[in-house]
C-alpha cells in the first residue's frame, strides 16, 4: 500500500530546476532509499516529503504530492502538523543542549503535553523504540551532548518518534557514525519498520542494499530508475544504473 | 577508468574460466581415445588431467571469494563473480565425469570390445562443439547463442537413448556381454551428465548478461 504518492514532481530553486518530473510511490511500513551521486537531487526530494524546503528562499514545487489523502502542498495546509506526522533525522546528531529527557519531549511539550505522567511514558517508549533505553534510562537528565555520536543520532531519533510521526525521513542518518554506531542504527531502522515508513537518503549504497526494501536511484535531478533493492543491485533495468551501483560512474 | 583493477581482475578470473572449459575439452577426447585405443597408461593419465581441473577451479573460487569481500561487487559485477562460481563447479563436475570414464576403460582392460564404438565418438564430437560454442557465447556475452546449446543436448540425449536400446540388445543376445555392456552403458550416461553439466554453464552465461534465470535442456 502506497503511504506518499508522488506524481509528476518539478522542484525549482530559482531558474535551476532540481527535480524533474519524479514519480513513485511509497509504500507503508517498508524502508525506501535514495541513492545517487552529490547534487542528484535525492536530498532535495526527501525534503520535498515534509516541506522542509519551503524554509529555503526561491524554491517553487510543482505537481501532486499526497501523503496518504492528503494534498501536501495545498496553501492551507498545517505544515508544524505535517511535520509531526513526517519526522526528519538529519546527517550529523544534532541534541538541543539539554538533557536527554527534555529532548524528547521537547516536540510533546510544545504540542500541549504537560502531565508529567504522560510525557514520563512517552521519553520511556520513544528512546526504548530507539534502542536507547537500556543506555540512557538512569542518566536522563544528564545532557544529551555527553551521548557518543551514535547515541546522540539514536537520541534524534527518539526525538522524532516521541511525536508519534507515521514517516520517518533519514538524510544520511549514520555518515558521521563509526561502523559499531552505523550497525546500531541500521539494526534500528530494521525494527522501526514493523511501526513506520522510512525513507533513507544514503551515500553508502552497501547501506542501502542492506538496509532498504524499496530503492530509487536519482541522477541530475531525474529519476532513473524505482524498484526492489534487490533488483536494483543485482539486475537493475538502466545502464546508468548499474554503472552507478557498480562504481563505475563518470 | 574508475574500477580498472577491479575490471582486470575480472577479466582475468574469465579468461581462466576459459582454460578451463580448453581443458574439459581435452580430457574429454583423451577419456574417449584410451576407450577406443585401450590405452590403460593414458587412462591413468587421465586422472592427473583431472587434477589439474581441480586446482584451477580451487584458485578461481578462491578468487571469486576475495573479490566478493573486498570490493563489494554489484549489478553485473556480482552476477559474473557468483556465475564463475558455478560455472567452475560444472567444469570441475565434468573433468570427473572423465575419470569415470577412464576408471571404466581400465576396468575394461585389453578384453574385445562387444560392440563398435560409433554412437560415443559421436556424443564427444557433440560435446567438444558444445563447449566451444559455450565459450563463444562467454567471450561475446552472446545469450542467444548458449541457449542454442541447449538444443545440441537434445541430440545428446537421444544418442544416449540408442546407446542404452542397443547394449541391451547385445546383453539379450549373449549374456557374457553383461559385463563389458553395464561398463559402455555408464559411459554413455558419463557423456550424458558432461552435456548436461555444460547447459548449466550455458544457463549462468545467460543470466550474466542478462540477469534473467533460465532453464536450458
Amino acid at each position: 500500500m502506497s503511504k506518499i504518492s508522488v506524481k509528476d514532481l518539478n522542484l525549482y530553486y530559482g531558474d535551476f530546476q532540481a527535480l524533474k518530473n519524479i514519480n513513485l510511490n511509497i509504500e507503508e511500513k517498508k524502508v525506501t532509499a535514495l541513492i545517487g551521486p552529490s547534487g542528484c537531487g535525492k536530498s532535495t526530494f526527501l525534503r520535498t516529503l515534509n516541506r522542509m524546503n519551503d524554509l529555503i528562499d526561491g524554491v517553487k514545487t510543482e505537481g501532486y504530492l499526497h501523503l496518504e489523502d492528503q494534498d501536501i502542498y495545498r496553501s492551507d495546509v498545517d505544515v508544524v502538523a505535517l511535520r509531526r506526522r513526517v519526522g526528519m533525522v538529519f546527517q550529523k546528531p544534532n541534541p538541543f543542549p539539554k538533557s536527554i529527557y527534555e529532548n524528547v519531549v521537547y516536540g510533546p511539550r510544545r504540542y500541549g503535553i504537560k502531565e508529567k505522567k504522560q510525557l514520563d511514558e512517552i521519553v520511556e517508549r520513544s528512546l526504548k523504540e530507539a534502542a536507547l533505553w537500556d543506555e540512557a534510562k538512569d542518566r536522563l537528565h544528564k545532557s544529551a551532548l555527553g551521548l557518543s555520536g551514535g547515541q546522540q543520532q539514536r537520541l534524534c531519533i527518539a526525538r522524532a518518534l516521541a511525536m508519534r510521526p507515521e514517516v520517518i525521513l533519514m538524510d544520511e542518518p549514520t555518515s558521521a557514525l563509526d561502523p559499531i554506531a552505523t550497525s546500531k542504527i541500521e539494526d534500528l531502522i530494521e525494527t522501526l519498520k514493523e511501526n513506520y515508513t522510512i525513507v533513507i537518503v544514503t551515500h553508502s549504497m552497501q547501506q542501502a542494499a542492506r538496509i532498504s526494501d524499496k530503492t530509487a536511484f536519482f541522477l541530475m535531478g531525474e529519476m532513473i530508475e524505482f524498484d526492489d533493492t534487490s533488483k536494483i543491485f543485482t539486475a537493475p533495468r538502466d545502464q546508468r544504473t548499474e554503472d552507478y551501483v557498480t562504481g563505475r560512474f563518470g | 577508468m574508475i574500477r580498472e583493477n577491479f575490471d582486470n581482475d575480472i577479466k582475468s578470473l574469465s579468461s581462466d574460466v576459459l582454460r578451463m572449459m580448453d581443458m574439459t575439452s581435452n580430457i574429454l577426447v583423451e577419456a574417449i581415445r584410451c576407450l577406443q585405443e585401450q590405452d590403460l597408461d593414458g587412462a591413468r593419465n587421465v586422472f592427473r588431467l583431472d587434477d589439474e581441473i581441480d586446482s584451477l577451479m580451487d584458485y578461481v573460487e578462491e578468487k571469486c571469494i576475495e573479490l566478493i569481500a573486498l570490493q563489494q561487487p554489484a549489478a553485473k559485477d556480482l552476477r559474473i563473480l557468483f556465475s564463475l562460481i558455478k560455472m567452475v563447479t560444472d567444469l570441475e563436475r565434468m573433468g570427473d565425469y572423465c575419470v569415470n570414464i577412464a576408471r571404466e576403460v581400465i576396468a575394461i582392460g585389453k578384453e574385445p570390445l562387444m560392440k563398435e564404438l560409433r554412437d560415443i565418438p559421436k556424443m564427444r564430437d557433440i560435446i567438444l562443439v558444445m563447449i566451444e560454442n559455450t565459450k563463444k557465447s562467454f567471450e561475446e556475452e552472446n545469450p542467444y547463442l548458449a541457449m542454442k546449446v541447449g538444443e545440441e543436448d537434445e541430440i545428446i540425449d537421444e544418442i544416449y537413448k540408442d546407446i542404452y536400446n542397443e547394449v541391451l540388445l547385445k546383453i539379450h543376445e549373449n549374456r557374457d556381454n553383461i559385463t563389458q555392456g553395464a561398463k559402455l552403458l555408464f559411459i554413455g550416461r558419463y557423456l550424458e551428465r558432461i552435456a548436461d553439466h555444460l547447459t548449466n554453464v550455458c544457463e549462468k552465461i545467460v543470466y550474466i548478461s542478462k540477469g534473467e534465470r533460465v532453464e536450458i535442456n
